[in-house]
């Protein structure tokens, strides 16, 4: 056959001289024709060639897919995208060429580009298995003049999970008739596939996909490689794949990046899950929002990859811990299960209360654990639990912990969208919900169970036996044990993973900082909290609020809730214990009402000292504390009101001491409000603040790079807080990394703005944001409070702003409210705050 | 050095004269009436147009350095007005100022040479479109600072500056039209003023032209234009505001929304225009554009390239503004 007579030239970030052609004989001994972009086509360029990156595409796309790889690669790598026989450039045959022929040319191909020595294969879609057959070829023959350094893949399958049906499009486009037609008589599925990409990709980056495919004789191939796609058992390339997808055990040893776009119609979440079964030490990103084309539509991918590649050959993280030491978090709930007295208690309107004794915990506890093996719960299976806080909750996570299955718990902070993809990302196997919940559920794919209440209560029913299980097999201190979600007030929320030692060690690190004892009683107005009382050793109660509305938390309940548990300790949101301070003189509530409190732990998000002066009135007898901590570690420093008042105004929020076995550092920020990559301790420079802990989070799930750049510095986390130490080593919150304004006299960050703003009689509440582009911002202070016809600020207003302020704002802008978090209802989205001043200052534009 | 400076007698190019003097300069003011600056041996006038050879080369002769800011401004008028004053006439200084060799060229031109109406928000200086830009002046501004631009060489340094919004004691362009209106109560703001503007205090103008003059042989200032402000972008509301307080006047709350104004405008140009009145109507389109959309600009380049800072900042420059008004009588102390 001919050679097309096409070319590259004029195409969209392709280099004309990458462009080559080769020839090979092929297992027919055939001459064979195939193009390829090469960074290095000229052998005499290769002496200094460290690392090669084979890159092979899938179906209907070519090696123009691959183009930022080639003009981005690092000085010292080649990069070879190939074209696959009757795609793109290369050479169109008469016939069919199935997978085993495919993965033969690809070891063919790649002798005849000249690539020899370290490669990481990289491969998208149906190139997948064909990438994998010849990676598995190179690592089985040790004769090959490659040798395998690492394997990228992108939105691609090796298997079809048996619980799964094959993606619709597929089984769609290959039904006879319609195949054709889509595939090669139009140009339907060529189309398709640009439109698969989440982004609106621009029309001369679709015509390149298109280029190589603009008739049906061009096309023959695309149609051919649908027909080749063994959804049958008897087809003739099902043992082939069967026997890539087996194979895998090949690569144990050899760093596996999965690059994945959650969006993908056609690849989606399960094939992922089926990659992680089969290859457990992959590094795993998903780039939520993007598509089947992951690389076109996350910006980061290309970046991601060249630096997953420049960390190949370095050790991973050292965990802290001994990972197979034993860990019992279910220790005290076996120890009392004797015990009659309450360990939760729930409270519910007008004072009546639902107890939950420590033997009947310890009952349910063990049948449920019981119940859920039985139907097929096993180690390590994730489950999505979609319980509110509450005694059902609390046992079930006991029970799975018993058995050694992952909690994934979400909640309707997230809002419902954000829950989903939270739960589709965490892989789960197994799922349980509340009635409310069951339309979410029902959009979760999951191969195990999909549990109802009514259905866990048979489940503890069948988990029934003559005598209670001797002492559970204990836990490795390595095990996962949760899986909680970052609000994702900036971007979409991120999984936290946390395992058993971690968890120890958090409830370790409570007991002895608060010198928590059996005694105590634990009133969790943030409900969450309960979860850990019986870790904790220590009885709870769930005041009667919605627990997704901290503000609906009023004093009479938590009046209620106190006296229910004897309560020794609170643990409060901000935004609840402002209702509760708002609500008290109204429902009669009084200091009285509170007298065995000793200690309120208020936290979630910054808290005022105004507030906690007033919550001091109501606990007149409890010291008030401020812990500060994230989901991915928690409590980090604590600090009391007396510090707070001592301490005095300063360019930010006193957080306090680090705990003890807490460090905290700082990683100065440059005239961009970049981090440094190096952390320091000297005290009063504002960064971004870096902890390391003995029980910090594990990582996070799923997301690779945000991993390795939180835990850029090895052993810490960097929080994406910033704030600064003081002279005495105490810690102070200047804002989120995110809000950082960069003005063109420096940075500005805007919590000890705003902190200054407040002060001011007629404001009630502020932001601080910049407007205008990165280095040259100018500073708006955005406040809730005065009243005003005008969005502008008066001229009286603006210039006790500036005095109080410090810094130079540009201008005052008044606003009804300013937006929160749902999550705390308190941290203000300031990234919203800034387009809509941005809106505003604008004025009438375009 | 020895320097010509055309239109010595506006606000901008006075500043510009007297920074000239205090820096050790030799300076010829150029116009075609006296431009009521304090003469001096080193500061000596030259009565005549631009657009006349014979005065242009007579004034070019020994000269180092050449400052153009003469020119025709205002939001109406006919565009051969305007192409014969602003376009003519830098032909004219250019030419003269090449043929006596003058090795140097200041051409002081304005940010809307590169403004096609839409909102700036840190913008760059930008290219000068005469094609996009809005209304006569701009097109003939930008249509010379492109003159001007194309004629810069190793031996023939030329520079742009751009002055925003300039304002001062005894400025009529803006702060006596405000000051005005506020007087007769005609001051009303668009959408509350909420447009964020840079403005430029007159005599920070002053020292960026003459430092632009000091160093238009650097590579990284010749050839290029500099849009210069005093950096403190504020709102419509509040420079409007300070400077009506400034001259002792009650602060006006009154606001129409864009699009009322926008048709204003037009209202009265129509009106202007068929009854052939000569004078600058109260609201046009253009003015109200001006007036409620944002334009400020990044200044890191331009502070760098002209090793300049405004000395002046916008509270001094109220505070002087608000002296002078008492100087003049119209305020109590």
């Amino acid at each position: 056959m001919v050679n097309p007579p096409l070319s590259v030239i004029g195409l969209p970030g392709i280099a004309p001289e990458w462009s080559r052609q080769a020839s090979f004989i092929d297992s027919q001994n055939e001459m064979r024709s195939v193009h390829a972009l090469d960074t290095h086509c000229e052998p005499s360029s290769r002496d200094n060639i460290t690392l090669t990156l084979v890159c092979v595409h899938g179906n209907p796309t070519w090696s123009f897919m691959w183009r930022k790889l080639l003009a981005t690669a690092p000085v010292g790598v080649r990069v070879v995208a190939i074209d696959q026989i009757g795609m793109g450039l290369s050479e169109r045959t008469g016939a069919i060429r199935r997978l085993e022929q495919r993965v033969d040319d690809l070891t063919r191909m790649v002798a005849a580009l000249g690539v020899t020595g370290p490669v990481v294969s990289v491969a998208h879609d149906w190139g997948g298995p064909v990438s994998l057959g010849w990676v598995e070829s190179v690592i089985a023959h040790t004769e090959s003049q490659c040798t395998i350094q690492g394997v990228v893949l992108m939105n691609t399958a090796v298997h079809q999970p048996n619980h799964s049906h094959a993606p619709a499009l597929i089984r769609l486009a290959r039904t006879p008739g319609i195949l054709a037609m889509v595939a090669e008589k139009s140009a339907g599925f060529i189309r398709g596939t640009t439109l698969l990409s989440g982004s609106s990709m621009p029309a001369e980056v679709a015509a390149g996909y298109r280029m190589p495919y603009s008739n049906a004789h061009r096309r023959r191939a695309v149609r051919e490689f649908i027909a080749d796609i063994p959804l049958e058992t008897d087809h003739p390339s099902a043992a082939v794949l069967d026997r890539i997808a087996e194979d895998l055990t090949l690569l144990d040893h050899t760093p596996v990046l999965l690059q994945w776009g959650p969006g993908d119609p056609v690849f989606s979440d399960i094939y992922l899950q089926d990659f992680i079964k089969r290859i457990p030490h992959a590094d795993v990103h998903r780039y939520e929002g993007a598509r089947h084309l992951v690389i076109e539509d996350a910006s980061q991918v290309v970046g991601d990859l060249w630096s997953w590649v420049a960390s190949l050959g370095e050790s991973p993280e050292q965990h802290s811990g001994d990972e197979a030491e034993n860990v019992n978090l279910n220790a005290a709930i076996a120890q009392r299960s004797l015990d009659a007295s309450p360990a939760i208690i729930t409270l519910a309107e007008r004072g009546s209360a639902r107890d939950v004794s420590w033997s009947s915990l310890a009952t349910v506890v063990d049948r449920m654990a019981r119940g859920l093996a039985l139907r097929g719960v096993t180690p390590g299976d994730r489950i999505a639990v979609l319980i509110p806080p509450g005694p059902d909750l609390i046992a079930f996570v006991y029970a799975c912990w018993r058995i050694g299955a992952v909690v994934v718990i979400t909640d309707a902070g997230l809002g419902i969208r954000g829950m989903r993809k939270a739960i589709r990302g965490a892989g789960v196997t197994h799922c349980i919900g509340i009635d409310r919940a069951r339309p979410l559920l029902r959009t979760i794919p999951v191969p195990g169970l999909r549990l109802s209440m009514r259905d866990l209560a048979d489940v503890v029913r069948e988990g029934w036996a003559p005598s209670p299980s001797s002492d559970p097999l204990p836990r490795k201190s390595g095990d996962e044990a949760v899986v909680v979600f970052t609000s994702g007030s900036t971007g979409p929320a991120k999984g936290v993973v946390y395992t058993h030692g971690q968890i120890q060690r958090t409830c370790d690190l409570l007991t002895q900082h608060y010198a928590l004892t059996p005694a105590d009683g634990l009133v969790a107005a943030f409900a969450p909290w309960a979860v850990l009382g019986p870790a904790l050793g220590i009885s709870s109660a769930i005041p009667d609020m919605d627990v997704t509305k901290p503000r609906t938390l009023t004093a009479r309940a938590l009046a209620d809730a106190t006296l229910a548990v004897k309560g020794t300790l609170m643990w409060a949101s901000p935004a609840a214990l402002a209702n509760v301070v708002r609500t008290a003189s109204l429902s009669g509530v009084s200091p009285n009402d509170f007298t065995t409190l000793r200690l309120v732990l208020a936290a979630g998000a910054p808290v005022s000292a105004q507030l906690l002066t007033e919550a001091r009135a109501l606990f007149p007898d409890a010291q008030l504390r401020t812990p500060y901590g994230m989901t991915e570690v928690l409590p980090v420093c604590d600090v009391t009101l007396e510090d707070i008042l001592e301490a005095g105004r300063g360019n930010g929020v006193l957080v306090g001491f680090p705990l003890p076995g807490v460090e905290v550092q700082i990683a100065t920020l440059d005239a961009d409000g970049c981090p440094a990559p190096d952390l320091t301790g000297n005290p009063d420079v504002t960064g971004e603040i870096a902890v390391r802990a003995d029980h910090m989070r594990d990582r996070y799930d799923g997301l690779w790079f945000t991993n390795s750049l939180a835990s850029q510095n090895p052993g810490w986390h960097r929080t994406g807080d910033v704030g600064h130490l003081d002279a005495r080593g105490r810690v102070w919150i200047e804002g989120r990394l995110s809000h950082v304004i960069t003005t063109s006299s420096g940075v500005v960050t805007p919590v000890g703005v705003e902190q200054a703003v407040v002060s001011l009689d007629e404001v009630v509440s502020a932001a601080c944001v910049g407007v205008g582009s990165q280095g040259d911002q100018q500073v708006v202070v955005v406040v809730t409070g005065p009243h005003a016809k005008s969005v502008v600020a008066s001229p009286e207003l603006t210039s006790r702003v500036r005095l109080v302020s410090g810094v130079d704002v540009a201008a005052v802008l008044i606003r009804d409210e300013l937006p929160v978090d749902i999550r705390h209802n308190a941290k203000i989205n300031r990234t919203a705050v800034a387009v809509w001043a941005d809106h505003v200052l604008s004025g009438h534009s375009r | 050095m020895k320097v010509l400076l055309t239109g010595g007698r506006g606000l901008i190019g006075g500043v510009i004269a007297q920074e000239l003097v205090s820096r050790g300069h030799e300076v010829t003011v150029l116009q075609r009436t006296p431009s009521g600056l304090d003469l001096h041996e080193r500061l000596t006038e030259q009565l005549g147009d631009i657009r006349d050879p014979s005065v242009m080369n007579h004034a070019c002769k020994g000269i180092d350095g050449v400052i153009h800011a003469a020119a025709l401004v205002g939001i109406t008028g006919s565009w051969s007005d305007f192409e014969s004053a602003n376009v003519q006439g830098t032909q004219s200084v250019l030419d003269a100022a090449r043929l006596a060799g003058v090795s140097r060229f200041v051409y002081v031109s304005s940010p809307s040479v590169a403004h096609s109406g839409r909102a700036l928000v840190g913008a760059a200086a930008g290219v000068a479109e005469p094609d996009l830009v809005r209304g006569h002046y701009a097109r003939s501004k930008a249509i010379a600072e492109r003159m001007v631009l194309a004629q810069s060489s190793a031996t023939f340094a030329a520079v742009a500056i751009r002055p925003h919004l300039v304002w001062g004691p005894g400025d009529e362009q803006l702060v006596g039209r405000i000051v005005d209106r506020a007087r007769s109560g005609r001051l009303v703001l668009i959408d509350h003023g909420r447009a964020l503007i840079d403005s430029t205090y007159s005599t920070n103008v002053g020292s960026a032209v003459v430092s632009g003059l000091e160093r238009v042989g650097r590579a990284d200032v010749n050839g290029r234009a500099f849009v210069v402000s005093n950096g403190e972008p504020r709102t419509v509301a509040e420079l409007v505001t300070r400077i009506v307080s400034a001259a002792g006047l009650p602060a006006s709350s009154r606001s129409i929304p864009y699009p009322a104004a926008y048709v204003a405008g037009a209202v009265v140009e129509g009106v202007w225009r068929l009854s052939g009145r000569r004078t600058e109507p109260p609201m046009t389109r253009f003015l109200a554009e001006q007036l409620a959309t944002a334009h400020w600009f990044d200044q890191r380049d331009t502070r760098q390239a002209l090793d300049w800072r405004p000395e002046v900042s916008l509270d001094e420059g109220f505070a002087e503004l608000r002296n002078w008004y008492v100087r003049a009588g119209g305020v109590a102390d």
